[in-house]
């Protein structure tokens, strides 16, 4: 942390839901009584293609884009995605990643190979990995986009604010629109939450 | 909070909004009766998020030139008025605003514009200050959220103060990011009604000579006006040595990076308030110019005899962002710059493609399978992607409209007679209603010999999926008058049976129109009417799988370029007649599949089911 900012990247690809996770962050942050700013994507880059978003929040945030290599936490939605935005991350940073591979066409077309052990390497750079399949935990309770939530889960535990803040944050966008989700939402965020850290 | 309601926040609340969200509540609050705009990346949702507004007529327009007019006919009868679009829609709307300056504004006209600096979803990166001074209009840059609502209303109001249109010139970095701005609430703004003054609405030029010295005349009053503008402020910094000079976003980046820097934060840009850069320059070591991206402020203070430094040091093009601006200004400050040795790691890149099912990749399909016998004019859209892997199927793409007109040049540029390559012009929906059309009465009138293929997937994809006039429904969604692209292409003069409405899925119906559409040297439109994937119109249909045990590994469905289809592995087999070939097997992912069937068309082993053929040990 530097100036008391706190510096979260999130990374996916589009489509994946990386700007609701931030979205979700970024509210929570605001109740905290934090000053925030959120970069968001639109446009050509949301077809399949690489995604993340700076989140920044403290006492008074200025630029909206972490400076290079002061991301306190990556979390990823990919690994090869983690893999690409790593060395964002300071020394000793944390990396929250879903293993589950997404290989675009490219890759499975056989022009250029996909990283062997990103997170082997990630963790040689120096960083703290934790990395589990939040892909299969969807699946498991039927719902692909809940990965979205399982992530929050993840990084629930690595943040300046109570877990129970955070899920409250999660689950009350449910209960507010659609409350027969919000308890499959918490058996989400439960999963993930456990997900990162029997990966610790 | 969702993002609707917290654009109807109450006042004096402070909420999370992007730059464009913070324009569109500064423009209601400032009593808007109109909002145009023509959708395009970053400034689309300036549009959607006012539409959601009461008591204002908000439209997307069929393109940015008639959007500027609408906003210049409010603003004649009085009207507060605005208009957005992204920078090149600039140069489309430009005929109108650049007389518009002469007459100048009665209602409030702020005009915000949003340049993708760092080239994000764009095919360049112009910087849209040149077109205040070109224009002689007023430039207001915020740097945030914040400053964007802030402007917005200071905007209405130079406009009004000085009868001149307002530019509010943002970027993707202000119109991108969700920062905190505290919300006021609406003002009323008297009732619009037109009064006639020919010498000064009727523009001939008689009238217009007339308007020329107090054009200029208005360049001098708001060069004073900026001079003492609370919107240009110096923050004394405690280490003088180096003194910025710094417009929109940049400044934020400068002040996280050299925070006890002197800064002269311009937010009144343009005309440039030389007397106030003058008196700053006085207290600090060396001034450094840092603007995004041309060099106008620093020509300008240049010309006036200042002694700046700015894209001799600093990038002429992207973003000057903190990493971007530090080691440039350090090196200036003869201090060391920070490296970070760990090694980068190397990935894949992982472009934008075309999604599962898009209806453009059937397009896409059958032109790459006639390559070597078309040449393909492209155009700005979705389909712009067909450029990319594994179609590589375009030739050209310049802006909005361009396949038809640079076809036509194509084909009448090659000697007479010379037919080896057939001309194919691609142009989604929304693009041909934009400027396509005059561009095919081009091809209609001098007899072009091209065939146009009119990519109606019922939406305007690439922005997000606005309605256009060829959807029936306005910004809305409310019902509205649908064109009929039969009639209308008809209409510009291709002959009836020169047109065809032809299913994209269908591959082998649409590989054979295009051969024989081609065939034939006249204009002619092969119109597809399959609905992109991301609008409700289009219904998912039940995913298909392929049987393991019956897959050739021939690789034909991989030339669709669905990302649901996953390569399992590869191989290499020897054919009889010597030859060494290479093998695809494939699965399909069916939790991504929505079972259009495409790719059931390119195989040969009828190795892709569908549900009803799944064998029932399978299950
Ligand atoms: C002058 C101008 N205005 C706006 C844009 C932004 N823009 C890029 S593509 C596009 C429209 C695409 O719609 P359509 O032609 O229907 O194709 P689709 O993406 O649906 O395939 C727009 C508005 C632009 N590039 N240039």
């Amino acid at each position: 942390m530097q100036n008391g900012i706190t510096n979260i990247l999130v990374a996916g690809i589009g489509g994946q839901g990386v700007m609701t996770a931030t979205e979700i962050l970024a509210q929570l942050a605001i109740a905290k009584g934090n000053d925030v700013k959120k970069t968001e994507v639109a446009g050509m880059a949301q077809r399949g293609g690489v995604v993340n978003s700076h989140l920044r929040f403290g006492p008074h945030v200025l630029s909206p884009v972490i400076p290079a290599g002061c991301a306190d936490i990556l979390l990823a939605f990919e690994p090869a995605e983690a893999l690409r935005w790593s060395k964002e991350v300071r020394l000793g940073g944390l990396v929250l990643i879903n293993t589950a591979r997404q290989l675009p066409p490219v890759v499975s077309g056989g022009l250029y190979p996909y990283p062997e052990d990103p997170v082997g390497e990630m963790r040689r750079a120096g960083l703290t990995v934790y990395a589990f399949d939040a892909t299969a935990i969807a699946h498991e309770l039927g719902e692909i986009k809940l990965i979205n939530t399982i992530m929050l889960g993840a990084i629930a535990d690595h943040l300046p604010f109570p877990v129970d803040d955070l899920k409250e944050q999660v689950l009350s966008r449910f209960r507010a629109r659609k409350p027969a989700l919000a308890a499959l939402n918490e058996r989400a965020f439960e999963a993930g939450r456990s997900g990162a850290r029997a990966a610790a | 909070m969702s993002a609707a309601s917290a654009l109807q926040a109450p006042a004096a609340t402070r909420q999370l909004l992007s730059g464009n969200e913070a324009i569109a509540r500064a423009a209601w609050e400032a009593g808007v009766r109109v909002g145009t705009s023509y959708p395009g990346t970053p400034a689309t949702e300036i549009l959607e998020a006012l539409s959601m507004y009461p008591g204002l007529h908000t439209e997307f327009s069929v393109n940015e030139k008639v959007a500027m007019e609408v906003a210049i006919g409010a603003s004649m009868t009085g009207a507060r008025t605005i208009c957005s679009m992204k920078h090149v829609g600039m140069n489309v709307a430009a005929d109108a605003f650049m007389t518009f300056s002469y007459t100048g504004a009665n209602g409030g006209l702020v005009i915000a514009v949003a340049d993708d600096v760092g080239l994000s979803s764009s095919q360049n990166e112009q910087d849209s200050r040149y077109w205040g001074r070109f224009g002689h209009m007023p430039i207001l840059e915020p740097a945030d959220s914040e400053e964007a609502y802030q402007m917005t209303l200071a905007a209405f109001d130079l406009s009004e103060r000085f009868g001149t249109p307002v530019i509010l010139r943002t970027t993707t970095r202000v119109c991108h990011v969700k920062a905190m701005v505290t919300v006021g609430s609406p003002r009323e703004q008297p009732i619009a009604q037109f009064a006639p003054d020919p010498m000064r609405w009727v523009m001939v030029p008689g009238n217009a000579g007339r308007r020329l010295p107090l054009l200029h005349k208005r360049d001098g009053d708001l060069r004073e006006a900026a001079e003492i503008s609370p919107l240009n402020r110096i923050e004394e910094g405690t280490d003088k040595r180096v003194g910025f000079v710094t417009s929109g976003p940049a400044y934020l980046h400068l002040k996280e990076s050299f925070p006890d820097a002197p800064i002269l934060k311009l937010g009144f840009s343009h005309p440039v308030p030389v007397e106030l850069v003058r008196a700053f320059a006085k207290g600090v070591g060396q001034l450094v110019v840092a603007e995004e991206t041309e060099p106008l402020l620093e020509t300008e203070l240049k010309a006036a005899g200042l002694t700046v430094l700015g894209k001799e040091l600093l990038p002429r093009w992207g973003e000057l962002l903190p990493n971007v601006v530090t080691p440039p200004v350090k090196g200036l400050l003869g201090e060391p710059v920070e490296t970070d040795s760990r090694p980068t790691p190397t990935v894949f890149p992982r472009p934008p493609t075309l999604c599962v099912a898009c209806p453009h990749m059937g397009v896409y399909f059958a032109l790459s399978h006639m390559r070597q016998k078309v040449l393909i004019s492209g155009d700005i859209g979705c389909y712009t992607l067909g450029a990319g892997h594994p179609w590589m199927a375009l030739d050209t793409t310049i802006c909005m409209g361009a396949s038809m007109g640079i076809a036509l040049g194509m084909d009448k540029a090659r000697p007479d007679g010379d037919t080896k390559k057939s001309i194919v012009a691609v142009i989604g929906d929304s693009t041909f209603l934009h400027m396509g059309m005059q561009g095919l009465l081009d091809i209609t009138y001098n007899r072009g010999n091209v065939t146009v293929l009119l990519l109606d997937n019922r939406t305007t994809g690439m922005t997000g999926g606005q309605n256009n006039p060829g959807c029936g429904r306005d910004v809305h969604g409310e019902v509205a008058p649908e064109v009929d692209f039969v009639k209308l292409v008809e209409a510009l003069g291709v002959k009836k049976e020169r047109v065809r409405v032809v299913d994209p899925y269908e591959l082998p119906t649409l590989y054979k129109a295009l051969r024989e559409e081609t065939a034939i040297p006249e204009p002619s439109v092969i119109i597809t009417n399959r609905p992109c994937t991301l609008i409700d119109e289009y219904t998912r249909m039940v995913p298909f799988r392929v049987e393991d045990a019956r897959c050739t590994g021939c690789g034909a469905c991989t030339d669709v370029g669905c990302p649901s289809i996953v390569v399992t592995r590869r191989g290499k087999e020897i054919r009889k007649s010597g030859n060494e070939v290479e093998l695809t097997w494939v699965t399909i992912d069916t939790s991504t599949c929505t079972g259009c069937g495409m790719c059931v068309k390119t195989c040969g082993a009828d190795a892709i089911v569908g549900p009803s053929l799944i064998k029932s040990e399978d299950i």
